[in-house]
């Protein structure tokens, strides 16, 4: 029986999933997590909703950094992030509204992560209708600033709440996509699905 | 200007950029978990590994570690191990020993689990961090708050006991 430590060390143990579950869920009860977090299943690929108390933070898509924006959000936000599916349920029925084509409720946003040029933009954009899209230039312009339509394109393409904050409606002047944080076949999809909304409205 | 560096390096300290904390949990659940079943049984392993974490993503962004934190996490483990460990011997007084955890069910080697749950509480701390949450003899130390020859002794002895348990 010489090799004591190495039968400790392989030692079965019951899985732990469901004590983390049990954590997270806690976590977010008590309020000692500041920014929850989850996937949710989407048609443009599964998506990772990032939400506070005050609302929806961030969402990501799947081809973005996660660990990149978690740790953006850590040092901006706060570290007390914690995985919750339970958290994001607001989100998680927006978005279905939003892809079932209908009706869209009301989402509370935390702009934490949107700097004040970003806001004036993406307040602007968010005046678009479904199904219409805009020039960079005149979403410039809506924010005051008609010369700023390359800033404005940088503030859409770092929109931390994109398809909610639908920086997706803004296109170039020649009406080409130009560009998309989450690649031109999402941008593509999102404006064919809202044309078709509208279409069927 | 002594006390001026003290929050100079304080201030550090708390602006340190901490990973997100699910990251940790991530990274560390698992030894966490294997240490606390060594420590409580698998059945309160449960409850104490979310006690663990819930205790740590409270003062999470405070000052109450130093850098290291897996250290820091096994730290409020074990603690939460022996105050669970006290709390169930005061509350069932019995004959067989009350920090004898019940046997995972699956498991086969039960005897050997049994076996870490009857050693003393130093011996069988230091025995299962250092082989069910894989610590280095120095985190051992400082997670113990004891010298890192006397975390060798500890998990020598409990290693020996357990041996000797065998034949």
């Amino acid at each position: 029986m010489s090799n004591v430590a190495g039968r400790i060390r392989n030692l079965p143990s019951d899985d732990h999933t469901g004590a983390l579950n049990r954590f997270g869920r806690r976590a977010i009860e008590e309020g000692s997590a500041r920014v929850a977090y989850s996937a949710v299943e989407s048609p443009i690929g599964d998506l990772t909703a990032l939400v506070t108390p005050q609302g929806l933070l961030a969402l990501a898509f799947e081809t973005d950094d996660l660990d990149r924006i978690m740790d953006s959000v850590a040092a901006k936000v706060s570290p007390r992030i914690v995985r919750a599916p339970s958290a994001i349920e607001r989100v998680r029925s927006w978005l279905d509204s939003y892809f079932g084509g209908r009706y869209v409720p009301e989402l509370r946003l935390d702009r934490s992560l949107i700097t004040p040029f970003q806001d004036r933009v993406l307040v602007a954009t968010a005046g678009i209708p479904p199904g219409e899209v805009r020039t960079y230039g005149q979403v410039a312009a809506l924010a005051g600033n008609p010369k700023a339509a390359r800033a404005t394109g940088r503030a859409l393409g770092a929109n931390p709440i994109p398809v909610v904050l639908p920086c997706h409606r803004v296109v170039a002047a020649d009406g080409s996509l130009r560009g998309y944080a989450g690649g031109l076949d999402r941008k593509r999809l999102l404006l064919d699905h809202e044309r078709g909304t509208t279409t069927r409205r | 200007m002594a006390s001026i560096s003290r929050m100079v390096a304080l201030y550090r300290l708390v602006s340190m950029n901490l990973p997100p904390f699910q990251r940790l949990v991530d990274q560390h659940a698992r030894p966490l978990h294997r240490f606390l079943c060594g420590m409580v049984g698998p059945v309160a392993a449960d409850d104490c590994l979310q006690e663990t974490l819930l205790a740590a993503l409270r003062s999470y962004g405070g000052l109450r570690h130093d850098g290291n934190l897996r250290g820091w996490l096994f730290t409020i483990a074990r603690r939460k191990g022996i105050d669970h460990v006290r709390r169930y011997a005061r509350e069932t007084p019995s004959p067989s020993p009350p920090d004898r955890p019940s046997p995972p069910q699956t498991m086969r080697d039960t005897d050997l689990w049994d076996r870490v749950a009857g050693l003393p509480t130093k011996q069988r701390t230091a025995v299962t961090l250092r082989y069910l949450g894989d610590l280095p003899y120095a985190e051992i130390a400082s997670v113990m708050s004891i010298s890192e020859p006397a975390a060798r002794q500890n998990v020598r002895a409990g290693l020996a006991s357990l041996r000797k348990d065998y034949t």
